[in-house]
């Protein structure tokens, strides 16, 4: 398991554009907000925890499709497939590797891109506090819907079309815990349920993936 | 004898034939008294006027756009399970009616909420519930469209009704979470005193029936068209093999 660890982290890093991407496609978007919105920096720290909870979605989004697009052209989910190890384990790992190169800089990032919306001083820790707990469930809901379109063609749009859904509650739960703390009332309850969520997809989704892509490669 | 047995598309279609008069027969009287009834029988609500008499359509489309998909997550069970393909088709057939009855519910909705809410939209926990629903519908049945071996799209669709099940749960709660609502309390419930008044309850059980039998044989004769698509296929591939 770590062998694939290690070797998908390789991948992402040498292999060049899915590293850096999302991190760019955040600060583009970041930057657009203010355009968009105007630059009154009342409402741009009312708005920056939900702005930056949405950026960090779609920059997950976007590099869902990478996720195993690559290795089921070249033939390594065959061999995955009917490998000793787990499907499910393979994919977990799969997901934290998309997790450690896309969810984790977003993490770090969103501090720096809270200084250009304005956000509250109080609200930065809450802010990488509800990110660093919601973008594990934002990576394995991905890898869900990336084993369930693997395999169509132009599945890019589809995919959006099936897991922007199921990213719901999440969004909802860890945007309410950063906006709460960036106003300063109490966060524990949608903290907790954004744990909550994040665990049981962990728990659960592994194997429902698995499933869906061996049906998509038996 | 088991229910199994109509697992077997012949006998599922010969069932579904003799049925089906019935069902439309039932369905066409149930929505005729119950729309009928409620909307030239009833007095006018003491508040709402006769906007009230749109609830004999707006509750029994938004009851089958929720149960509509409570079948689909059995159906897609039953294929996972059993393998048996009309199951994977009646599942197929229901998501389109689903999906209509919810768009239905939400515009019967927005035109209500207009003149009573002053809105036609509001981010209310149910409102939000139901759009959330539309997208899930409107995920599945492009997964259907989009894959293109039968089996594997029966497959692929039930896990993804599986876990959109979850999700929509999640969601349904999250949303009451996320916002203060703005819709009123449930007006139908097993457990309490009734909310409403007997003079629209009857003819809103009645519109609910009617709507229910219409689903019923809408879906069954999806499920015979969706039978009847499968067959022509198999014959076309059939002959071009031979020939």
């Amino acid at each position: 398991m770590i062998a694939l660890l290690i070797r998908d982290l390789r991948l992402a890093l040498r292999a060049g554009g899915g590293f850096g991407l999302g991190l760019a496609f955040f600060l583009i978007l970041t930057v657009l907000v203010p355009f968009s919105v105007g630059p009154q920096s009342a409402l741009l720290s009312s708005i920056a925890p939900g702005i930056l909870w949405l950026g960090s979605l779609l920059a997950c989004l976007l590099s869902l499709d990478r996720l195993l697009a690559l290795d089921f052209e070249d033939g390594t989910l065959d061999v995955l497939a009917t490998a000793p190890l787990p499907l499910e384990a393979a994919l977990a790992v799969k997901a934290l590797a998309h997790w450690i190169t896309t969810g984790l800089p977003l993490v770090l990032a969103a501090p720096f891109l809270g200084i250009l919306l304005n956000l509250p001083p109080q609200g930065f820790v809450w802010l990488v506090a509800s990110l660093l707990l919601g973008t594990p469930a934002l990576s394995i809901i991905g890898t869900f819907g990336a084993a369930l379109t693997e395999g169509i063609k132009r599945g890019g749009l589809l995919m959006s079309l099936l897991v922007l859904p199921l990213y719901v509650p999440t969004l909802i739960f860890g945007a309410e815990a950063a906006r709460r703390g960036a106003v300063g009332m109490a966060i524990e309850t949608p903290l907790l349920l954004l744990a909550g969520i994040s665990l049981g997809s962990i728990a659960l989704l592994p194997f429902a993936a698995a499933a869906a892509l061996r049906m998509t490669i038996r | 004898m088991s229910l199994w047995e109509y697992a077997n598309p012949v006998k599922f279609l010969a069932l579904s034939a003799r049925v089906q008069p019935f069902a439309w027969a039932a369905a066409a009287i149930g929505i005729a008294v119950g729309l009928g009834w409620g909307f030239f029988a009833t007095p006018d609500d003491f508040r709402q006027g006769s906007t009230v008499k749109i609830i004999y359509i707006h509750v029994p489309s938004a009851w089958i756009a929720i149960n509509a998909w409570i079948m689909m997550l059995v159906a897609s069970l039953i294929w996972l399970v059993r393998r048996h393909h009309v199951s994977a088709l009646a599942a197929r057939a229901a998501a389109p009616v689903g999906l209509v009855m919810t768009v239905i519910g939400l515009l019967t909705g927005a035109i209500w909420g207009q003149p009573m809410w002053g809105t036609w939209w509001a981010w209310d926990p149910r409102l939000t519930s139901f759009l959330i629903l539309f997208l899930f519908y409107l995920g599945y049945i492009a997964l259907w469209e989009a894959v293109e071996d039968p089996d594997t799209a029966a497959d692929l669709t039930s896990v993804l009704c599986l876990v959109g099940s979850v999700f929509a749960l999640l969601s349904r709660y999250a949303v009451l979470f996320w916002s203060q609502g703005l819709h009123q309390g449930a007006t139908l419930s097993l457990d309490k005193e009734e909310n409403i008044s007997d003079v629209f309850w009857v003819p809103l059980v009645i519109s609910i029936s009617g709507f229910t039998l219409l689903f019923i044989a809408l879906v069954l004769y999806r499920t015979g068209t969706e039978i009847a698509l499968r067959r022509a296929r198999a014959l076309s591939a059939r002959r071009d093999a031979s020939a």
